[in-house]
């Protein structure tokens, strides 16, 4: 592992992190802005005792990773918002079956083909389900290049940890942004031979690899008995209740807050700036950035509400906002702002918005 | 190898010769087809060609959707289910991480050859070292016996109530003619559960489509013709027969590749 920092891209770091925290199996097609990973893990997965595999479309990426994740072994797709579309019907298989697997998303403007600039138009997919019955992802905003890197580890860990698809969800900044990272496994990064651990009691292998009393594995999502799917569903919610203590998030200036903005991914990070300038103005305002969509970390946000407003900031037609309204249970006041798909925005842009809310414009 | 754990009750008596019994690759539990449907036939010779190789410890069955989505309850296998088309995809994923398994697949004509046709013909043009069992009976049966792919022309359906016609609904695809043409695929052929000396052919063949995974020549496939007597309207006994003599015809039996053999070209039986 090399400890300096290197000039890299987020899509990049999402390939070194893979690496790094042991992923054996890639699947993927090629869809902008993110085929730095295909590119790069198809000359270094090989190298490290893996497997790329260009798939002939993202329904059959999905399903490759049905395969790998069911056998316990580290593997991972990625794509971008229509072909993460095609891939629900996989990820809900997955939750249902209990898989582990995680699946990129450099999210593109949509609705439909859209264009392939930023956007965070994926969010409700992301979180809400996507696919069909009640099925959820984990789902990590990087903001960061570091964080691409960094979250790939926790990916994994939480992949394997509750046996369910982990989404990461970033956007065309996030993956197409150039900036210093270090290849360091973060705190808390489980090793690949933990991981495989981890899938001991459930991966199917051929059951003479369990010894001589072996007995057969069946991983399947289908309960069509009467009462076996409500038994089934009751596990999978207390898993999804399991996953509620991996809540995270990041907070920077709140004390004194009477305005809290919340935004994620490379939104969130735009805000951060706008929000120390504004700061070093006298204008009391803080930050609340998610770093899992979900679970929302909303136990922390809603600490928060007494005393202050809170904007939201996403670029979308409003998706995070409705989580932030749950979490805050009518608490606190909520404004909005959403910023089109299809633009890169600057700091000067988010400033209007903030101001607004404040109180000053 | 006769496991221990069979109802005693069917053991051989004084004075009697054991010629037929359970394979120990499935088990004991019930089918839940039809009468006169060719799944039990066909889950039989998976389980004595897994026998004979000696590889069901370490094989993985990757089960598909329709009527063969159960196969996963009678093998004594390590199983995945799969979403409705997807088995190719998920063996291929399977293949990838476990290198040294022995995947198959066992998939309907609706499954493989219509919603999975893009899967299915990709996993075979890499290669993927898998066996793919397609049961060809040219409808859907679990959904109640609408069109398929490999619907005979003139073939009344729950969707073509007044037969299937070339100009609305196009003609029954040749699968293994279609895999046979592709690189990596090392070996496809057609047989027939219609009668014992069709049902010995396809066990031969069956035999064929694992040993070239397990040589890693490539894709093992292999096509059966089955009967769906309940959808089909027919007896078991006319079920068959409809094989015979309207199935085959149109759909001809034989080896269209195999990578092992000088030339590789149709051999029909």
């Amino acid at each position: 592992m090399k400890k300096e920092r290197v000039l890299m891209k987020g899509n990049e770091a999402v390939a070194y992190g893979a690496l790094d925290a042991g992923c054996l199996c890639y699947f993927g097609y090629p869809i902008t802005p993110q085929n730095e990973i295909p590119e790069m893990l198809s000359a270094l997965l090989p190298d490290a005792g893996g497997h790329f595999v260009q798939a002939e479309s993202e329904v059959g990426a999905i399903n490759m990773l049905i395969g790998a994740g069911a056998c316990g072994v580290a593997a991972m797709v990625s794509s971008s918002s229509c072909g993460i579309s095609l891939m629900q019907e996989g990820l809900s298989f997955m939750a249902g079956s209990h898989i582990p697997g995680v699946v990129v998303n450099m999210t593109r403007g949509g609705p439909g083909l859209g264009d392939i600039s930023p956007s965070q138009g994926d969010y409700f997919q992301a979180v809400k389900g996507g696919g069909h019955g009640d099925h959820r992802n984990l789902v990590l905003a990087p903001s960061t290049v570091q964080e691409c890197y960094d979250f790939m580890f926790r990916a994994f860990a939480l992949a394997f940890t509750y046996a369910n698809p982990v989404m990461i969800l970033g956007d065309a900044v996030v993956g197409q942004i150039k900036e210093p990272a270090r290849r360091i496994p973060p705190k808390g990064a489980l090793s690949p031979g933990k991981l495989r651990l981890l899938s001991r009691g459930w991966r199917i292998e051929g059951f003479g690899a369990r010894g001589k009393n072996g007995q057969p594995r069946l991983l399947k999502s289908v309960y069509l008995a009467e009462g076996a799917l409500a038994e089934r569903n009751r596990i999978l919610i207390q898993k999804y209740a399991d996953m509620r203590k991996e809540a995270r998030c990041e907070i920077e200036d709140t004390d004194d807050a009477e305005l809290v903005v919340v935004a994620f991914g490379s939104i969130g990070r735009i805000a951060r700036s706008v929000i120390r300038e504004l700061r070093a103005g006298g204008r009391r305002i803080g930050l609340f950035r998610p770093l899992t969509l979900y679970p929302f970390p909303d136990a922390a946000l809603r600490e928060l509400a007494p005393g202050r407003r809170f904007l939201v900031l996403e670029q979308n037609a409003g998706q995070m906002v409705e989580d932030v309204r749950l979490a805050l249970e009518g608490r606190a006041r909520v404004f909005w702002h959403g910023v089109m798909p299809g633009l890169f925005i600057g700091a000067n842009e988010l400033e209007a918005p903030i101001l607004a809310a404040f109180g000053e414009n | 190898m006769q496991s221990e754990r069979r109802n005693a009750a069917l053991r051989p008596q004084k004075g009697e010769r054991l010629v037929f019994d359970a394979s120990p690759v499935l088990n004991e539990r019930p089918l839940h087809y039809c009468p006169g449907c060719h799944h039990g036939i066909a889950h039989r010779l998976v389980a004595e060609v897994l026998h004979e190789l000696q590889v069901a410890d370490k094989a993985i069955l990757v089960a598909s959707v329709g009527c063969s989505t159960f196969t996963y309850d009678y093998f004594n296998v390590d199983s995945v289910e799969s979403p409705h088309g997807r088995a190719c995809a998920v063996a291929t994923g399977v293949r990838r991480a476990r290198p040294e398994a022995v995947v198959f697949t066992y998939q309907g004509d609706g499954d493989m050859t219509a919603i999975g046709a893009a899967e299915s013909l990709h996993a075979a043009n890499r290669g993927e070292k898998i066996t793919a069992v397609l049961i060809n009976n040219t409808v859907y049966g679990m959904t109640g016996g609408q069109m398929s792919p490999t619907t005979l022309l003139g073939q009344k359906t729950t969707t073509t109530q007044a037969g299937r016609t070339m100009g609305n609904d196009g003609g029954p695809i040749h699968f293994a003619e279609i895999l046979a043409q592709l690189g990596g695929v090392a070996y496809s052929c057609r047989c027939a559960l219609d009668s014992v000396k069709h049902v010995r052919e396809a066990k031969k063949a069956l035999r064929r489509a694992f040993d070239v995974q397990i040589a890693g020549l490539g894709f093992g496939f292999i096509e059966l013709l089955a009967g769906c007597p309940t959808n089909w309207h027919l007896d078991p006994i006319a079920a068959n027969k409809r094989i015979s003599e309207a199935m085959i015809p149109v759909f001809p039996l034989g080896v269209f590749k195999d990578a092992g053999q000088e030339g590789g070209g149709a051999r029909h039986a």
